[in-house]
């Protein structure tokens, strides 16, 4: 535990020194919303009901701008062959990192999503409650998802449009449960089991996909 | 007794075949001298060494990368972080206590540099910090790459100190290098990958 | 046994042992698939209730059967791969992804084209329809992630990997969709249920579903031999092998 902490601190002093870059990916969130908005009828009813699948691929599209850079740095300055010869465990190091994409880009990007929900028109209420709810519980397993992509990634000179396209269909299930569990609040429906489903998911790439990550980064020295 | 033995080591990278059959020994007090032309297999030897890399065949046997330290090809300084906190992040990887980094920094002409990042600095200047991760604390097995490399004068000058000083301290070095080691060094071995 | 099976592992063996079995494989492959569609397509009698549109079946259920096997082939050859470290088994995932994805939208095709007259409609967010498209998107991201590495190790270990990842989330996107159409329509006409099905049409459905896991064995056997050459060109085996095709 003490090293996912020391790992964190040195993610988090890196990331102080580049402010502007973990705004972009909240900048490209409120973009892409507000640009949906446009592209719809003024005052349309619908786009309510459209805003929790908006919202959801919209905050997974953003929080996949920055994982491409997550382990390549390390890769590069040298770092991450280090981490494999010193005594703590790898699995370790991939956790902390996962855990930092999260924090630096996941979860100001579900405290974006509330005034970028009631910019489309949701109302606060049950709906907001399971968007947020949801967002808490599906951006981690982004993140550790994606962790994973781009671990199996990492030795590739260019990786950018391939990390996507190994996440995004392992993610259907977030999307389906989180936008679900939104309108099934809406209609006045129990969304606890979309929610329930989310956190075992979540439960389950947490307790696998840091020790897969690191299998995989491994792959790059062999 | 030996710090480290290669026996019968077979080295690839990825589906081709680079070295086949080395074997050597460093007992305390020796230098081995790994020479070869670029693209031998000096480096992915190393990394078989300090257990970064698995072997094709054969056997590495000896201490564990714990006890050694192994500057590679890369720095492993992170380009925004300042000296002084590369090297101490790089000790809590290594669960390595930091009260010696400024003296390491010291020992290597960095002092003046220690707050500065890591990108502001000259290829030889990192090279040096590199090697200040030697100082940190005393472990008996030394594996450098190319240390050489981007150093001046002066630094392989007092490049050849640290390491005459670690064999006296009946440490071991296994060093590659297309470079005529600098100092003098009384136990060398050479092992030539041509 | 053992050993037996050990020096079938090498891969000059296994390029010798496939270099004999499978123009037996792809011959009795085309004539169970031969029969089982003729028998299919002419001999069996029109569905009571679907008329002669019910005959894609013979294509559509071998080729949805196969997209599934072949997805957990590659994820068996890959947790082989990882941690026995087995040349075979490398090239097996390399050889399974391009052969699975091709089956897998053979299915996906044959299914749109049997959903229109029967939904009314080419496509239907259908749970089954629906991983079979993640299934193939699945598919080409191992397809993608292999050809983007130049070691074929590497590249082999990594879709390994993956193939296991989403070896384990193809049941959990099945039961995603299930649950997302559930919230929306409980659909009737989607649901077939297990259908009776009498012997003048079953028969030749078995016989074109075993026709149709010999092609596929055929191409698998065919590329893992393709694949080990490429990656052990550098071998004498394959030298001495090629300086023997070229003599005659």
């Amino acid at each position: 535990m003490i090293s996912v902490i020391q790992h964190l601190a040195r993610e988090f002093r890196v990331a102080a020194r580049h402010k502007t870059e973990w705004l972009m990916p909240l900048l490209f969130f409120a973009m892409v919303t507000v640009l949906f908005a446009l592209g719809s009828k003024p005052g349309d009813p619908r786009l309510a009901e459209m805003a929790p699948s908006v919202l959801w691929v919209g905050a997974l599209l953003a929080a996949l701008l920055t994982l491409d850079r997550l382990f390549r740095g390390d890769l590069d300055d040298g770092w991450l062959e280090q981490v494999f010869v010193a005594p703590g465990a790898p699995t370790t190091y991939a956790l902390a990192k996962m855990l930092s994409h999260w924090l630096l880009t996941g979860l100001p990007l579900v405290l974006l999503a509330m005034p970028l929900g009631l910019l489309l028109g949701m109302k606060a209420g049950q709906g907001m409650n399971a968007l947020l709810i949801g967002l808490l519980l599906g951006t981690p397993i982004l993140s550790l998802l994606g962790g994973f992509a781009a671990a199996l990634t990492v030795g590739l000179p260019r990786a950018g449009l391939l990390l996507p396209i190994l996440v995004l269909p392992i993610l259907s299930p977030v999307v389906i449960f989180g936008s679900g569990a939104v309108r099934a609040a809406n209609a006045g429906l129990d969304s606890s089991g979309p929610i329930y489903f989310l956190a075992a998911l979540l439960t389950l790439g947490l307790t696998l996909l840091p020790w897969v990550a690191s299998v995989a980064l491994r792959n790059a020295f062999d | 007794m030996y710090l480290l033995s290669a026996i019968a080591v077979d080295v690839a990278r990825g589906d081709r075949a680079l070295l086949e059959g080395i074997s050597f020994s460093v007992a305390a007090g020796d230098l081995l001298h790994i020479k070869g032309r670029n693209g031998a297999g000096k480096s992915s030897l190393i990394e078989v060494l300090v257990g970064l890399r698995r072997p094709q065949r054969g056997r590495v046997e000896g201490l564990q990368s714990q006890q050694m330290h192994w500057v590679g090809h890369r720095n492993a300084l992170q380009p925004d972080l300042t000296l002084a906190e590369n090297l101490r992040s790089w000790c809590s990887l290594q669960k390595l206590k930091t009260a010696n980094v400024s003296d390491a920094l010291e020992h290597l002409g960095l002092r003046a540099l220690r707050h500065r990042p890591a990108r502001t600095l000259s290829m030889g200047q990192k090279r040096r910090a590199a090697l200040a991760r030697l100082l940190i604390s005393p472990r008996p097995l030394w594996i450098l790459d190319e240390p050489l490399s981007g150093l001046d004068t002066q630094g392989t000058l007092l490049l050849g100190k640290l390491m005459n000083a670690h064999l006296a301290d009946q440490g071991g070095i296994v060093v590659t290098s297309h470079q005529p080691l600098p100092g003098r060094i009384a136990r060398v071995s050479v092992l030539d990958l041509a | 046994m053992w050993t037996w099976f050990h020096r079938l592992a090498s891969p000059p063996s296994f390029y010798q042992f496939s270099e004999i079995v499978s123009p037996w494989v792809l011959l009795s492959a085309l004539g169970l698939l031969g029969y089982g569609l003729f028998a299919g397509l002419w001999m069996a009698p029109p569905d009571y209730q679907q008329g002669d549109a019910f005959r894609i079946i013979y294509v559509h259920v071998p080729a949805a059967a196969l997209s599934l096997s072949l997805y957990t082939g590659m994820a068996v050859a890959g947790i082989i791969a990882l941690i026995w470290r087995m040349k075979l088994a490398e090239s097996a995932i390399a050889a399974l992804a391009p052969v699975g994805a091709s089956f897998t939208a053979l299915a996906l095709l044959t299914g749109m084209l049997w959903g229109k007259p029967m939904w009314g409609a080419w496509w239907k967010w259908d749970a089954r329809l629906t991983s079979e498209l993640v299934l193939l998107f699945l598919y080409l991201g191992i397809i993608g992630l292999n050809s983007a590495f130049v070691d074929r190790r590497a590249a082999a270990r990594a879709c390994a990997l993956l193939a296991i990842v989403g070896a384990v989330n193809v049941p959990i996107v099945k039961y995603s969709v299930d649950w997302w159409n559930s919230l929306h329509q409980a659909s009737t006409i989607l649901k077939f249920g297990k259908p009776t099905i009498t012997p003048e049409m079953g028969i030749p459905l078995y016989i074109s579903l075993a026709g149709s896991y010999l092609l596929a064995g055929y191409a698998v056997l065919r590329r893992m031999q393709n694949e080990l050459l490429l990656r052990e060109r550098r071998a004498n085996w394959v030298s001495k092998l090629l300086s023997e095709q070229k003599q005659p």
